[in-house]
């Protein structure tokens, strides 16, 4: 509802434009669960300490609980909910399901558009530097091995 | 969060009369300190006046001085993987790079880095008291949980470290910060720019309320022959420093002609010893004499009951680190130890 205290602001996500009346204190994490319904993204620490939250903002994955949402007006966002082809999964979403790389399945969203971002920046060469380049998302179920098996998967022919 | 109200600015001129030296009118750049503070009701804000627009802020030139000047808006990942940081201030690059996650380093602004806060506990817990939060009501870390805090340089009015890394590789470059406000530009040597906790634990740095940063100068000296930053923490990535270790050396005929080395996650600034420098001037880069700087560093670290362990480490972590310097292409992804 447009008030005085709000800001109008438009976001476009996974392609769909949305013309919102925001007020500023709304991080963009509350944003995209509350105002525009896409409850993938995931509230894990509210505080940047555990990447359940990340998105992918103009290109580059950034934690959805530390920004708000007046201050990305007129940003192209990707959330989970954006990235399969129809039907057909997005190649890590496949990769996580065969690699067992999830068990309560929390912090998977997180994981899934961290990983899309750390690969096209394109700096991580080792597995050291994908474990490295991925601490950003902390699995409490311990699922790690099976994340980073995931995403070296995809890595390998990520670029084909 | 409080309720407050937010603008964008698109110059620094603009943000100065937006700001109009009002304590409640708060700046942000990428938001992960601020925003989080904000959450905590630790800071609070009548209005937020959004930076991110300023395009004069947010570029890397080169100085005719041979240096490079890196805007305040720049993020941490653009400059830590920026070709010119990464060739000519490698330094810098893998202090920012041990720093945080990719995600939060896609975001955090070089200007927002140096004026984050300590992440002291009591600091971050309104029911406790905390003189850097509420000057005058006690330091609750000083004989409660202090395994993070400080052993240089600290008073008993105020025991937390100063959390940056890339600050620390600053300190150990010489770097300067540019600054504008009402009152005009100014300079501030790095060594200047944070503050020992003293009486005024309140106040982190010498920028004044409603001064904007609008730069960082990198002197023409790089070191990016002999370079290595070390973090050693509680679990080995995306965690803050217990002890961090930047050094550069420039040794010409295996004899050291400049040595620098600062601290991280020790002070209420990154600490650096000029005596320590100077004793290794026109010395061999040997084991035994990095650790005789080392001691001179640490000679008048005072500890308390969680925290003593953090001598002996920065000792050890400096000598590492001077060693992992003599051979950079050691060094491990996250600043990890090697060698
Ligand atoms: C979970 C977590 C882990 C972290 N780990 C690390 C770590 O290991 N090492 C590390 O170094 N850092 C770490 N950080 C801190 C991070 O680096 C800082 O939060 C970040 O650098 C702040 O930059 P920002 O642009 O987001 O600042 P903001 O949050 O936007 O602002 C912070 C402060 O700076 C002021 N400010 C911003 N820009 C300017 C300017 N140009 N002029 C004047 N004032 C300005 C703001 O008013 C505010 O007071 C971590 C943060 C989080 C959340
Ligand atoms: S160490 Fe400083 S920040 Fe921490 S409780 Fe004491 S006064 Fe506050
Ligand atoms: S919810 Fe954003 S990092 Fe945890
Ligand atoms: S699968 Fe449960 S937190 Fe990662």
């Amino acid at each position: 509802m447009k008030t005085e205290a709000t800001h109008s602001t438009s976001l476009i996500v996974n392609e769909a434009a949305y013309n919102l009346e925001l007020l500023p204190w709304v991080s963009l994490l509350d944003v995209l669960r509350d105002e525009i319904k896409l409850t993938g993204t995931k509230k894990g620490c509210d505080h940047g300490q555990c990447g359940a939250c990340t998105i992918i903002v103009d290109g580059k994955r950034i934690l959805s609980c530390l920004t708000l949402g007046v201050m990305k007006n007129g940003s192209e966002i990707t959330t989970i909910e954006g990235i399969a082809n129809g039907e057909k999964l997005h190649p890590l979403q496949q990769a996580f399901i065969e690699h067992d790389a999830f068990q309560c399945g929390y912090c998977t969203p997180g994981q899934i558009c961290s990983a899309i971002g750390m690969l096209n920046e394109a700096k991580a060469k080792t597995r050291e530097d994908v474990q490295e380049l991925m601490s950003g998302n902390l699995c409490r179920c311990g699922a790690s091995k099976g994340i980073i098996n995931a995403i070296m998967e995809v890595k390998g022919d990520y670029h084909e | 969060m409080n309720n407050f109200s937010y603008t964008k600015v698109s110059t620094t001129d603009q943000a100065i009369s937006q700001i109009d030296g009002d304590i409640r009118n708060k700046i942000v750049a990428g938001g992960t300190n601020l925003n989080d503070l904000l959450k905590y009701f630790i800071t609070k804000a009548d209005k937020l006046v959004d930076i991110n627009p300023i395009a004069e802020n947010n570029s890397i030139i080169r100085l005719e001085t041979g240096g490079v000047r890196i805007g305040a808006l720049h993020t941490n990942a653009d400059m830590a993987y920026d070709p010119i940081i990464e060739e000519r201030y490698p330094l810098l690059s893998k202090a920012i790079l041990a720093g945080a996650s990719a995600q939060i380093r896609n975001m955090a602004t070089n200007g927002g880095n140096l004026m984050q806060r300590t992440r002291c506990y009591y600091f971050y817990d309104i029911t406790t008291p905390c003189n850097k939060r509420d000057p005058g009501s006690g330091c609750a870390a000083i004989t409660g949980y202090n395994r993070i805090h400080a052993i240089l340089g600290q008073s008993e009015n105020c025991i937390a470290v100063f959390p940056s890394d890339m600050c620390v590789a600053l300190a150990a470059l010489n770097a300067a910060v540019n600054i504008k406000g009402p009152e005009g530009e100014r300079v501030l040597a790095f060594a200047e720019f944070h503050r020992l906790s003293g009486d005024t634990p309140h106040i982190d740095n010498n920028l004044k309320h409603g001064e904007i940063i609008t730069s960082i100068d990198l002197p023409a000296k790089g070191f990016e022959k002999n370079y290595s930053y070390l973090k050693l923490r509680d679990r080995s990535s995306y965690s803050f420093a217990l002890v961090s270790v930047a050094t550069g050396l420039d040794i010409e005929n295996g004899i050291i002609k400049e040595a620098r080395i600062a601290l991280g996650g020790v002070a209420h600034k990154p600490w650096r010893s000029t005596e320590a420098e100077d004793f290794l001037k026109a010395k061999e880069p040997t084991r035994i004499n990095f650790s005789e700087a080392a001691a001179i560093i640490l000679k008048d670290a005072k500890g308390y009951e969680h925290n003593s362990f953090k001598i002996e480490l920065a000792k050890r972590a400096i000598v590492r680190n001077c060693l992992m310097a003599l051979n950079p292409e050691s060094q491990r992804p996250g600043a990890k130890p090697s060698l």
